[in-house]
């Protein structure tokens, strides 16, 4: 019969109509209130089992992004209460982020020495052009220092965009602290890969020095936290520095050169020889 | 939240005279008309790429482009007050968009949805690409992101409706559609050998008598590398035709290339500056 | 030889080395193997390049031309070479003939003949080329305007913003000062003229050489029909701005009354220039570009750009394939994307039959079910930039979990897991079923789609088509099953084939596929489980991975038909950052082909449906 397959297609959509009605007769105010059950009603529309509306009344509630959110790249630095290196940038210029960006929006000056002309670890000027950028993220997954990364802040329509939308080191930097607020778990997994919360030159530095104190004594201990501990500027040294001053703290008469590099260099090699041996284990018991 | 800056918008040419600032009738007007106007914005249904897809998915029914009023997507330019330039603007497609933008009635709005239309986005380099409308048209907000996700093309409505609320009735540079005679149409691009912008007939016919001349006519290799504005007067000596780009590019660089003496001075300001911003480093370190 | 005896029906059947043995037997001066690494298939004279198809066609079988496109050697034999890739569509390997021509004169013979398919490829390859095609009934600029200055994809070209060859630019890092492009350009725009440019006779000529084709004077001509009714022959214009042409398309109609008489499609304006940024792109680089071909199935096409890319790696060494959990993530994302896809294009071609938003409304709240999933793995809604060579960017996250960042941001807490099981297993299911009630019987959409827009079977094969528009011709043919790929042969699911060819059956293959793909994705759920933990990535991530030379064609089956990328790395024999030819078969544009003969003798509020039939998207179409 004509007309029949209008019917039950009107049919779907009166479903479709009254929906939010019976989900809300059937949840009661949970929906909009909030409930004893763990979902926040929020979630509730949100999620798999939702019928009925499930709009987002934007500027009075916003549908939070996940984690791994990808929008305009951000600079991770360093946070601004830390003891040693407050707002110190994370990034080193190494370039790779440069290279790796599909449509080639990013721009680094890289840092020098005004004395030496030596390049230096740390970018003099960073810039992204935002209206170039195309959010994929490939410079945040590739570079080696977790320093850039994709920030989840979309709200950045603005009037002019020949001011505003090339962004320079100072508005593309945000402290440690909030990419750990806003990827958690990323963060997290990133720290873990690195060593430790801290950046990757420091930990290794970190680590350079208590092998090197362990190798000095016990009682090095202490010095050698201290030497991590120095302001950045320092913490830049050499690990020969490192080993000399933490070798320095315990026997101050043997301050023969020749001698601590003998022992910096045996104590490399234990160190070495050591970190080799934990990994054997570990694949061993991964292997079982 | 970044917070816009409606600041941005008041270095007009023609401020509030000092007599009608504070002028109840005509704020509480003004209050009244943009209210209205804010709340009944009626995009163009007009999807050029990518961004066009979000732009629907905002409309749908999880983001709800309603709420806002703006619902009635009209297909007709003659009956829309928004166009939503949402993707890449090719300059095939700058024609016809133009020769739309023509045809909406005042008051009429443009909004840069994405990377691409404000800017050319990653297709910039492309050679049918125009590196964003507001080349052809004038943009009243940029949405930046590839694609900007729904929410952020409501942040960036928002950011519109923001902008008719700071207009006033009183200013007649926020209303000029209340001018006398209707408003000039922009002149609509030609697609010759390359796309010819009407506006750029003059710098085209002077670019095309240094070619014929045998002059290097336009630049085709980037020069040197490091060009800041301040270094580019000292760099490598520049051509004629270099300097015509400037007029039209950058402003300081064009005084720049000018000006020797001001030159001078914007390099020493630039030295000034970054040594300026390097003990402020150190200070900070 | 037994080659010598074998009779044609055997022959259509003979392996693909049989093939090209008795192509070289035949046409033994025409014929020769092409001998360069990495390279297969044989490089045609083009004098015989007719001869040569004809026998590929009608003697060994291979009557599906997938693809069709030029390379440019310049530095490299300083030659033009036209590629094609010859398919049996009962399955098998693809046969690839070449043709080289001079780069001062090229010009190659038209196959517009032998395989109507080519036409709009072989169009392409003049406009961006400047290859003519001897015999080609119709050759125009398709994705530039007529009078554009060059052929834009020929090595020697450089785009207005020409910065340097390849990427990365030098002038981004270590002294990386900040330029825009339009700085370096004296017009501050994205433009270039020729020194010859002559201002005083200026007009465009775009316009008049569309109109040129259609043999038309005049705009309207007075006509009586065989009833003896008079009525008008219009011009009309559809397009490029219009609501039903699914983005910048345009189609110019030629109309006996309300008949359409002849209609042309016209397209490039959505031309951003893919190809030629791809082979300015290093190899990683196009990843996240091809996402904005077909944007509503980045997906699918993240998978095809790998499949190309990985057959070169694997011909290198220390290249280790993707794992079996990266292969069971790509074929979930892939077909939860053709769900996504034909959602969309089931709503939108009810909104072009009139049914206007609502179909759509409910398609794009399951899709965004679908998209929250995707959003939460690869970091985007649209443009996931997921997929990497030998592997995936990240594995499944735990949990879809947001934190709040902004003022009044509500937060989510999802298991994944939970939530794709019941996304497939309960939520997908029933949206499909809901939409299949609503709308299969609808009168609305029986009576404006049956037998409406007829493509035959032979048609749709001589023309290249492929995905539903095919399968909907009542030809099963689907890359899938045809020329498996990734972990589809352990999987257990149907070819849906429909054999009416009207836009009613393709919209039921659409219904048939969703359901084939929540069929897959039951599948997969238990891979999921049982591989969790397991490694995505067997290699190493390299960020600038030198890939050996020579040429691959990746081919998936994407939901709106078979995707393909050609790629070439050729220049540095010990492995390229770039790739040399980088070319997208897009479906988009090949299925196009046919739309002037399906929409003849239809009503011109026809056109649209027809057009929302074929499912196109404009990214893809013009690249």
């Amino acid at each position: 019969m004509f007309g029949q397959g209008i019917v039950k297609g009107l049919w779907v959509t009166f479903k479709h109509f009254i929906a939010t009605y019976t989900a809300d007769v059937r949840r009661g105010t949970e929906q909009y209130l909030g409930s004893t059950l763990a979902d926040t009603p929020f979630e509730v529309r949100q999620g798999t089992k939702a019928k009925g509306i499930f709009t987002v009344q934007y500027p009075e509630e916003k549908l939070a992004v996940p984690e791994r959110f990808r929008f305009i790249p951000f600079l991770v630095v360093e946070n601004y209460d830390h003891p040693e290196r407050p707002g110190h940038d994370w990034c080193t210029s190494c370039g790779i982020c440069a290279k790796v960006c599909p449509p080639q929006c990013i721009w680094i000056v890289r840092g020098e020495d005004p004395q030496t002309k030596r390049p230096i670890p740390e970018p003099q000027a960073f810039f992204i052009d935002i209206d170039i950028c195309m959010n994929c993220g490939l410079c945040a997954e590739f570079c080696p220092f977790d320093a850039i990364k994709m920030d989840h802040d979309y709200e950045l329509a603005s009037y002019d965009r020949t001011a505003n939308h090339i962004y320079d080191k100072a508005k593309l930097s945000k402290e440690f602290r909030y990419w750990q607020t806003i990827a958690p778990t990323t963060a997290a997994e990133e720290a873990e890969a690195r060593g430790g919360w801290e950046h990757s030159d420091v930990i290794k530095e970190r680590k350079k020095a208590e092998a090197s104190a362990a190798k000095a004594g016990g009682a090095a201990r202490g010095a050698a936290g201290g030497a991590a501990q120095r302001p950045r500027g320092q913490a830049a040294a050499t690990s020969e520095a490192a080993a000399g001053q933490a070798a320095d703290a315990p026997k101050p008469e043997a301050a023969d050169d020749a001698a601590a590099a003998a022992e910096k260099a045996k104590a490399e090699r234990l160190a070495k020889r050591e970190a080799a041996l934990a990994r054997k284990r570990a694949r061993e018991q991964g292997g079982q | 939240m970044t917070d816009l800056d409606l600041r941005e918008l008041q270095g007009t040419e023609f401020p509030v005279p000092a007599d009608l600032q504070g002028n109840v009738a005509i704020t509480s007007l003004s209050k009244i008309y943009n209210w209205s106007r804010k709340n009944s914005v009626w995009p163009m249904l007009f999807g050029l790429a990518c961004c066009a897809i979000e732009m629907i998915a905002t409309a749908a029914s999880r983001y709800d482009l309603s709420r806002f009023g703006m619902e009635v997507m009209r297909a007709s330019p003659r009956q829309a007050d928004l166009m939503i330039v949402s993707g890449t603007v090719t300059k095939k497609m700058v024609v016809p968009i133009v020769r739309l933008y023509n045809q909406m009635p005042e008051p009429k709005y443009v909004l840069a949805m994405g990377a691409c239309a404000s800017g050319g986005g990653p297709f910039k380099e492309g050679y049918n690409v125009v590196s964003g409308i507001d080349k052809y048209l004038p943009v009243d907000v940029y949405a930046p992101g590839c694609p900007p996700t729904p929410q952020a093309l409501l942040f960036a409505l928002i950011a519109l409706h923001r902008k008719i609320d700071g207009q006033s009735l009183a200013n007649m540079d926020d209303v000029p559609w209340y001018g006398v005679g209707p408003s000039d149409p922009t002149p609509i691009p030609i697609l010759g050998p390359d796309i010819i912008d009407p506006r750029q007939m003059d710098i085209i016919r002077r670019q095309a008598e240094l070619a014929a001349a045998g002059l290097p006519y336009g630049k085709r290799e980037v020069p040197d590398l490091v060009l800041t504005a301040g270094a580019a007067s000292t760099s490598a000596p520049r051509t004629a035709a270099e300097k015509a780009a400037d007029k039209v590019a950058s402003a300081p660089a064009a005084a720049a290339a000018d000006d020797p003496e001001k030159a001078a001075r914007l390099a020493k300001r630039e030295a000034a500056l970054a040594r300026k911003r390097a003990r402020q480093q150190q200070q900070s370190e | 030889m037994t080659d010598q005896s074998l009779v044609p029906e055997r022959l259509e059947k003979a392996d693909l080395d049989t093939a090209y043995k008795v192509l070289k037997e035949k046409y033994p001066d025409a014929v020769r193997d092409d001998t360069r690494t990495g390279y297969s298939g044989v490089i045609v004279d083009k004098n015989r390049l007719v001869d040569v198809a004809k026998t590929i066609r009608d003697e060994l079988g291979f009557n599906y031309l997938s693809h069709a496109t030029a390379v440019d050697y310049l530095g490299l034999g300083d030659h033009l070479e036209m590629v094609y890739y010859a398919y049996r569509i009962s399955g098998g390997p693809g046969l690839v003939f070449k043709t080289q021509t001079d780069r001062e004169k090229a010009e190659v013979p038209s196959l517009v003949s032998i395989w109507p398919g080519a036409d709009f490829q072989e169009r392409e390859a003049y406009d961006l080329y400047g290859i003519r095609f001897s015999g080609h009934p119709n050759l125009k600029r398709i994705l530039l305007w007529e009078g554009f200055n060059g052929h834009p994809m020929r090595k020697d070209w450089k785009e207005p913003y020409y910065e340097q060859e390849h990427k990365p630019f030098d002038s981004r890092w270590p002294k990386g000062y900040v330029r825009r492009a339009e700085e370096l350009n004296p017009y501050g725009k994205n433009v270039q003229y020729p020194a010859d440019i002559d201002l005083s006779r200026l007009n465009d000529i775009s316009e008049e050489s569309i109109y040129s084709g259609m043999g038309l004077g005049v705009d309207i001509q007075e006509l009586t029909t065989s009833d003896g009714i008079r009525t008008d022959r219009l011009v009309v214009n559809l397009g490029p701005h219009h609501p039903s042409t699914h983005g910048v398309f345009r189609m110019v109609v030629t109309l006996n009354g309300e008949t359409v008489e002849t209609l042309e499609p016209v397209m490039g304006y959505l031309h951003r220039n893919h190809e030629q940024i791809g082979e300015r792109n290093a190899w990683i680089h196009n990843i996240p570009f091809t996402d904005r071909l077909d944007y509503i199935s980045g997906m699918g096409n993240n998978h095809g750009y790998v499949l190309a890319v990985e057959n070169l790696l694997a011909t290198g060494a220390r290249y280790q394939p993707p794992t079996y959990r990266a292969e069971v993530i790509r074929v979930l994302m892939v077909e939860l994307n053709r769900i996504v896809n034909h959602l969309w294009a089931i709503g939108f071609l009810l909104n072009d039959l009139g049914a206007f938003f609502t179909p759509s409304l409910y398609a794009i709240a399951e899709r965004e079910k679908i998209l929250d999933f995707f959003e939460a793995t690869s970091g985007a809604r649209m443009m996931f930039n997921y997929m990497r060579f030998g592997g995936l960017a990240k594995d499944l996250p735990e949990y879809i979990r947001s934190t709040a960042n902004l003022v009044n941001d509500q937060i989510r807490d999802f298991n994944t897991m939970e939530y794709l099981t019941d996304l497939i297993n309960e939520r997908l299911p029933r949206a499909i079923d809901e939409l299949d009630t609503y709308l299969t019987e609808s009168e609305v959409m029986t009576s404006r789609t049956i037998g409406v827009g007829y493509l035959p079977p032979e048609m749709a094969i001589a023309y290249s088509c492929s995905g539903p528009l095919l399968r909907a011709s009542g030809v099963p043919y689907d890359v899938r099953r045809a020329d498996p790929y990734s972990i589809y042969p352990e999987l257990d699911f149907d070819v849906a084939v429909r054999y009416n060819g009207d836009i009613y059956d393709r919209y039921l293959v659409r219904i048939d596929e969703m359901r084939e793909s929540i069929r897959i994705l039951k599948q997969i759920l238990p891979r999921l489980e049982r591989t969790k933990g397991e490694p995505i990535f067997a290699g190493n991530k390299a960020y600038m991975p030198r890939v050996p030379v020579g040429e691959s064609y990746g081919r998936v089956e994407n939901p709106k038909g078979e995707l393909g990328f050609y790629v070439v790395s050729a220049g540095d024999e010990k492995g390229t950052q770039n790739p040399w030819r980088y070319h997208v078969r897009a479906p988009s544009f090949i299925n196009l082909t046919p739309l002037g003969q399906m929409c003849q003798g239809h009503k011109v509020a026809d056109i649209v449906a027809v057009l929302g039939s074929i499912d196109i998207v404009l990214g893809e179409t013009d690249r």
